[in-house]
């Protein structure tokens, strides 16, 4: 595939045309443990009209760093991502985590500086959640994807409040042919995961995702989604820990019909 | 400083508060209470968003100009024939409550709620020197009978069980007929209030918190649901009010704007039953009310925050609804966190009020999920603030160093992508096949922390990065 970035100087804010460059920042949970989802996005966003490219330079949005006070860090990183992906005319992430890393916290941690300030800016204004993007921006629900099931939707915390995600990925999940969505209590609580939180506060940590296990359990649904592999790598492995049957995947796998790949800790049947 | 602090351990209060029984019963019950309640008088009243925005902006500028009207309400004070005494921190309070006390040679003071009162450990004190502090809040009540601290700013006995009450009761008043049935809030209210009465009639002095001081009234005001406030003020020949210096408001409108956004946060009440205001001792003209009217004027640290990247923390009116709102204090309660204060607000004073080094996980005890800023009525952003104390200690290398080592290391490959992309295939292939046909890992190298209540899910063999490259050289 072939990628003409430069339009995005040009038409710095401008709306979602057809035959946009999008730039998919892949995420770091992503590229090592399921790689399923980022194709799943490609798919998606090429249905939607986008010329989808996967910028070399990426590696992590510095989250770990900024979140365990290391700044210089995490303004080193955000300049190499800026530096990555600011020629393209969107950035769009399968995580309101990342995605909100470089919406609302690079301009922040560059906002004294007047160079890379701007820059940040700049690359914030473009940049989205994967559900969110493909309903507001590209316009487009119905990926004509079709799966059997009663499903949950969890809300991760950075999506909700940094990325004000909410309707999207419901309006999308709508149009998937023989699923029904079942809303659990308290969407707005945390699982749980908080990044390196989890590592260490894990009896906190557990409590917390015990909490939301149960919330799903509720349902009665068999299926696990959410737009942030985070959340879903703590809930399966909470999950799976405790024995639960409920399968849990990226919402953007089921979006793409992407099902074949076994459920997030679930065993390879071959 | 009050009591030592414990927040160093967090985790293991944490991993004791998770295992008590009684206290995860009462913290869901407070759980499922206090978010429903807020919902629906917010539901209510369609400018509450606006007047969030009013009540933060009220407060940056009162902040601002802290010292302008500082000195206005003391003036206002004086005017009225009170007394303001300032106190740079908890000794020299402790010090002019204790004088005060000993012109009446008082031996029972009465005490409303006040957190500034538990922050510089007045009660303690009062009692190693011979005098007797009695609170008069049904919550304060029952801690101080079973010699606990607050676990919730505005509800100290939230951890309680309503059978651990009764208990405690029955243990503590030794008249109580054993026949009589107090299995009921109700009942348990009247309890209290029988022998609380008796307290406010032999008090010398009654000391009370406030909820703001009016800079142009020289008021103070404090607000309750039990009425025990109206009487620890009026009942005793002297009237001492515990203040921090951030509780100024400029006048009574001001006040009162925060006190619809404070209430209807705090307990999910339009009003709070009783709002009582008090200014300088009783004149000729009045029926009741004290001979004197002091107002002990706490900085304990404060102003140092002033102009720094948390002075946002400042502007906080004490609701609690970040404590109603957290899923860390959900799970542990207000004790773990080891001091005063708990939950959100508590993770960023602590570190204010004993110094960071005292309290150095409670910044870091948190999700970041910004549920707390979400309902703040005065907009603080708590997330952003505990990051700012995560990078002071950084900076300050309080940061433990096993976890800045392993910070250091995921560094230096996040800013090398070519080396990233080496070891994220190595470590892809690695991890898939350790968990082979099983697909997730109970145990795992380095993942203690991760595998210690749940599994790993394995990766799917190969990096996403390192597909697309061979996808898109056979496309090309
Ligand atoms: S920080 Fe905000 S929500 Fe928490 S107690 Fe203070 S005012 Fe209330």
């Amino acid at each position: 595939m072939t990628s003409q970035p430069g339009t995005a100087q040009l038409n710095p804010q401008g709306p979602f045309k057809a035959g946009a460059n999008v730039a998919l920042f892949v995420t770091c949970l992503v590229d090592l443990f399921r790689p399923s989802v980022g194709f799943a996005a490609v798919k998606l966003l090429e249905e939607a009209g986008c010329r989808v490219s996967v910028p070399d330079a990426q590696t992590c949005c510095g989250q770990p760093a900024y979140n365990s006070g290391d700044r210089k860090t995490a303004v080193d990183i955000a300049k190499q991502t800026i530096a990555a992906f600011e020629a393209f005319d969107f950035v769009v992430a399968p995580s309101g985590s990342c995605g909100g890393m470089i919406k609302h916290h690079y301009p922040q941690l560059l906002a004294e500086d007047a160079v890379w300030g701007p820059r940040a800016e700049g690359l914030a204004a473009r940049t989205y959640e994967l559900t969110q993007f493909l309903a507001e921006q590209c316009g487009k629900t119905d990926f004509g994807a079709r799966l059997s099931g009663n499903c949950t939707y969890h809300d991760s915390c950075s999506s909700l409040r940094e990325m004000k995600v909410k309707a999207a990925p419901r309006d999308l999940l709508k149009q998937v042919a023989g699923l029904t969505l079942t809303e659990m209590e308290e969407t707005d609580a945390c699982c749980g995961f908080g990044g390196t939180f989890c590592i260490k506060f894990p009896d906190v940590s557990n409590s917390m995702a015990a909490r939301k296990v149960a919330t799903i359990d509720a349902t009665g649904a068999d299926l696990l989604l959410a737009g942030d592999l985070g959340c879903l790598m703590n809930l399966a492995g909470k999950m799976k820990r405790d024995g639960s049957r409920v399968q849990v995947r990226h919402v953007a796998e089921v979006l793409a019909g992407m099902t074949d790949e076994p459920a997030i800790g679930e065993e390879r049947n071959s | 400083m009050s009591f030592v602090p414990t927040s160093n351990a967090f985790k293991e209060n944490a991993a004791g508060a998770l295992k008590d029984v009684p206290l995860q019963e009462a913290l869901g019950i407070a759980r499922h209470h206090s978010i429903q309640t807020r919902l629906n008088t917010v539901a209510k009243m369609p400018e509450f968003e606006s007047l969030r925005d009013i009540g933060r902006d009220l407060k940056n500028h009162i902040i601002a100009n802290l010292d302008h009207y500082l000195l206005q309400f003391e003036q206002s004070v004086i005017d009225r024939g009170g007394k303001v005494h300032w106190c740079p921190d908890g000794e020299s309070a402790r010090a002019k409550v204790l004088e005060i006390c000993r012109t009446v040679n008082a031996k029972t003071v009465t005490k409303g709620k006040t957190m500034i009162g538990e922050e510089i450990g007045i009660n303690d004190f009062l009692f190693a020197n011979g005098i007797e502090p009695v609170e008069t809040d049904l919550g304060e009540y029952i801690i101080q009978l079973r010699g606990e601290t607050p676990s919730h700013i505005i509800g100290p006995a939230l951890h309680v069980t309503k059978a651990q009450v009764e208990e405690t009761f029955r243990a503590a008043h030794t008249d109580l007929d054993p026949k009589r049935n107090l299995d009921d809030a109700a009942t348990l209210m009247a309890e209290a209030r029988e022998k609380l009465r008796a307290g406010f009639l032999k008090a010398d002095v009654g000391i009370t918190g406030a909820n703001f001081l009016i800079a142009d009234e020289g008021a103070t005001t404090i607000v309750t649901n039990e009425g025990n406030g109206d009487l620890t003020q009026t009942l005793p020949r002297i009237h001492i009010v515990l203040a921090s210096i951030e509780k100024v408001v400029p006048s009574l409108k001001d006040a009162m704007t925060l006190l619809r956004i404070l209430a209807r946060s705090a307990t999910g009440q339009e009003q709070s039953v009783y709002t009582t205001f008090s200014s300088g001792p009783r004149r000729p003209s009045d029926l009741d009310g004290p001979e004197e009217f002091h107002v002990v004027l706490i900085d304990n640290g404060r102003s140092a925050y002033l102009g720094s990247d948390l002075e946002e923390m400042l502007r906080c009116i004490r609701c609690g609804a970040c404590l109603d709102h957290c899923p860390v204090y959900h799970s542990v309660g207000g004790h773990a966190y080891g001091w005063v204060y708990s939950g959100p607000i508590g993770s960023l004073l602590t570190p204010m009020l004993v110094g960071v080094e005292n309290a150095k996980p409670l910044p870091n005890a948190s999700t970041l999920c910004g549920r707390c800023e979400s309902v703040c009525p005065v907009r603080i952003p708590i997330p952003k603030l505990l990051r700012n104390w995560r990078e002071r200690e950084f900076s300050r290398a309080i940061t433990p160093q096993t976890e800045r080592s392993g910070l250091w290391f995921w560094a230096f490959m996040a800013k090398r992508p070519l080396l990233y992309r080496l070891v994220t295939r190595i470590g892809a292939r690695a991890l898939f096949n350790l968990a082979g046909q099983h697909g997730r890992l109970s145990s795992a190298p380095l993942a203690s922390g991760w595998t210690k209540h749940r599994d790993l899910p394995a990766t799917q063999g190969r990096t996403f990065q390192e597909q697309w490259k061979a996808k898109k050289g056979a496309r090309s």
